[in-house]
């Protein structure tokens, strides 16, 4: 996240001074073209990607215009498509793994830099990146014979009794839903924000630390009022690492969230999400306008994200600003 | 060195030629359904004609009739017909039709957990296209109980469970609610992807099965090959001359012959609620879909010496598979349609 330093070095001072065949004979220029070559790539991929998605969505987008993101049925023997519940069940899943996802992983990463003995901190990272290295389809089994079950039997019953007067805790507990798919996400992405977080709060300069028990804080007081802070902006971007992964995740989603479209206020009902529609569908789907219209589903999930992303670093300008503004 | 490089090198050249002259190679893709009965015969041909080897990818229905329309794959295969519009973007793009050849049958069953009830159910059609329209949502419905004498059914909802992913399964399951009630025609229809009335989404016949197993009170259906193979409990299904059938190899194979007797010449036929006492009213073939032109004389003797072998010595080895096998009548129709293949 700290990578913006302004101009290369290189092309500083001595551009004008020497000409351009003598940076080319001394290595600098090459090295320069062939690092903004790759770096270029990047921008080429994405723009590729919208161009192929938006090409292939034509006759949807031309039927359905923007009525495509409003309207909810999706019927491929009447020609109907509309993306609305896919949308919705994507950002409500994202939002539970993220709202259970974000205090456990910080809170761990938050002991594991700063207040476990670094040996212990060291085995659990081992096994952090373990769990983030686990494939997602393996999740989706875990979702499947462990939380469906649990979800069903104990924890949808117990929210029902306790806390049944909001809409949220409504319905019929099958065990799957959009609460379980957030729950299995969020055991996903928490290894995401815990590593790259820990990370993070390991990289924060000693002196921060020293600098505030020397005032007198308590070993608490200093990380919680100066480390994290400080690594603020670098906590944000695991944040948004796990939503990505959150947003974009199909296996494990689609085999625990229910796959019927439908929007409900209740989070116990079964539900369905963009890239698991796309995945479910896209092989046996016959006729233009139907593989076109999961084509334009795509194109809709990367501009989700394009918007959320943009969304959050927003969120990093303005808090950023405000830490400088204290500071 | 360079006199052992010379000559590895010439004996990589000479492998590869022969290896080339050696096997001919067939592509071909689509339904996922047949794939184990179809690597088995490709397999099994390749023993008995060592020049030929079929490679097949099962990609799904839609990705065969995309492929085979595209020219990309010598062969493609679906558990459903190709529709109208289908057939004629072939014709167009070739300029020539497309054919269809029934290899194997296959059936969905309804499988059910209901806590405390053990007994075989019968179902009606009234009943199955209820209770997936979500208008029957009680076990203890008069439409359930009435053909279910001595079974006490509860009075709990029914969980509904269908498909998630786009399969001939759901193809032949809506297919069948169709033909026996309007209301699912006009509102629903038929394919292999559906906007379901009612009910949760599992993947594959796993997911499915999962669900159905876990979920108290659901009601789901699956490939009979898979309830067997898994021993799953399945009910029996009235047929249209009112036997209620539980659908095994045979039954299966009696509605194909029922449908025997109307069977077009171009073989686009479904058999759900077919004639017969003895026809289980939920099956259907599924097809290869070959050109009926090739402009490689080699590939086209080699699938059609495939297709005769197939409709011959390869139906014997389907029911060890649990396929059930085409009828005798179908069998001969099709040797004398592959004929228009030239």
């Amino acid at each position: 996240m700290a990578t913006t330093s302004t101009t290369v070095p290189s092309a500083g001072p001595f551009a004008g001074s020497r000409s351009f065949l003598a940076r080319l004979r001394e290595g600098d220029e090459i090295a320069r073209l062939i690092t903004l070559l790759f770096a270029a790539s990047v921008v080429l991929i994405t723009l590729l990607i919208v161009y192929e998605l938006w090409q292939g969505s034509v006759l949807p987008r031309h039927k359905f215009g923007f009525a495509f993101l409003r309207t909810s049925v999706w019927d491929p023997n009447f020609d109907n498509f509309g993306a609305l519940p896919f949308i919705f069940g994507t950002v409500v899943t994202s939002a539970v793994a993220l709202f259970i996802a974000v205090p456990l992983g910080i809170g761990a990463a938050i002991f594991l830099a700063e207040l476990a003995p670094a040996r212990l901190s060291d085995a659990l990272e081992f096994f952090i990146d373990l769990l983030a290295a686990v494939p997602s389809v393996i999740y989706g089994l875990l979702g499947i014979f462990i939380v469906v079950p649990i979800m069903r039997d104990v924890i949808q019953p117990a929210l029902k009794n306790t806390l049944g007067f909001i809409p949220l805790f409504k319905g019929p507990a099958f065990g799957i839903g959009f609460l379980t798919a957030g729950i299995v996400l969020a055991i996903m992405v928490i290894p995401y924000i815990i590593s790259v977080s820990r990370e993070i709060l390991l990289s924060v300069p000693r002196d921060q630390r020293e600098a505030a028990l020397a005032l007198g804080s308590t070993r608490w007081e200093s990380t919680w009022k100066v480390v994290v802070p400080f690594a603020r902006t670098g906590i944000m971007g695991s944040i948004f690492l796990a939503l990505a992964r959150a947003l974009g995740e199909t296996m494990a989603v689609t085999m625990v969230i229910g796959n019927t479209p439908a929007i409900a206020a209740s989070l116990f009902s079964p539900g369905d999400s963009i890239a698991s529609v796309i995945a479910n569908q896209f092989t046996e789907a016959t006729g233009d306008l139907y593989t076109q219209s999961l084509i334009e589903l795509g194109l809709v999930l990367f501009l989700l994200t394009f918007i959320l992303n943009g969304l959050a670093r927003l969120l990093i300008l303005v808090t950023s600003q405000r830490g400088s503004a204290h500071a | 060195m360079k006199r052992i490089a010379g000559i590895l090198l010439i004996a990589f050249g000479l492998a590869a030629v022969f290896v080339a002259r050696a096997a001919l190679s067939i592509n071909g893709a689509g339904a996922s359904f047949p794939e184990p009965i179809y690597s088995k015969w490709f397999d099994e041909y390749h023993k008995k004609d060592p020049n030929i080897q079929i490679n097949y990818q099962a990609i799904g229905s839609g990705g065969g009739i995309k492929q085979i329309t595209e020219g990309t794959v010598d062969f493609g295969a679906s558990d459903g017909p190709m529709n109208d519009d289908q057939l004629k973007s072939f014709q167009d793009k070739h300029g020539f039709p497309v054919l269809h050849f029934p290899t194997v049958l296959g059936a969905a069953v309804p499988t059910y957990n209901i806590p405390g009830v053990t007994a075989e159910l019968n179902f009606s059609p009234e009943a199955l296209a209820g209770i997936f329209l979500g208008k029957v949502t009680k076990w203890n419905d008069p439409v359930l109980t009435g053909p279910n004498p001595g079974v006490n059914l509860p009075g709990n909802d029914i969980v509904v469970v269908h498909r998630s992913d786009g399969s001939g399964t759901t193809y032949i399951w809506t297919d069948y609610l169709s033909k026996v009630s309007d209301e699912w025609k006009n509102k629903v229809n038929k394919n292999t992807s559906v906007n379901w009335p009612t009910g949760l989404g599992g993947n594959k016949n796993e997911g499915v099965a999962g669900l159905v197993k876990q979920t108290p009170y659901a009601i789901g259906y699956v490939e009979l090959i898979f309830a067997i193979q898994n021993k799953m409990p399945y009910g029996k299904v009235k047929n249209s001359s009112g036997e209620f059938i539980k659908a095994d190899l045979s039954s299966v194979t009696a509605a194909a012959a029922g449908a025997a007797k109307d069977m077009p010449a171009d073989f686009r036929v479904s058999i759900t609620n077919a004639p017969g006492k003895t026809a289980y009213p939920i099956s259907s073939f599924t097809w290869l879909l070959i050109p009926s032109k090739f402009s490689d004389a080699s590939k086209r003797d080699a699938i059609k010496g495939f297709v005769k072998w197939m409709l011959a010595d390869g139906q014997n080895e389907t029911e060890a598979l649990a396929y059930s096998k085409l009828p005798k009548e179908v069998v001969s129709m099709e040797l004398k349609a592959l004929d228009k293949v030239q």
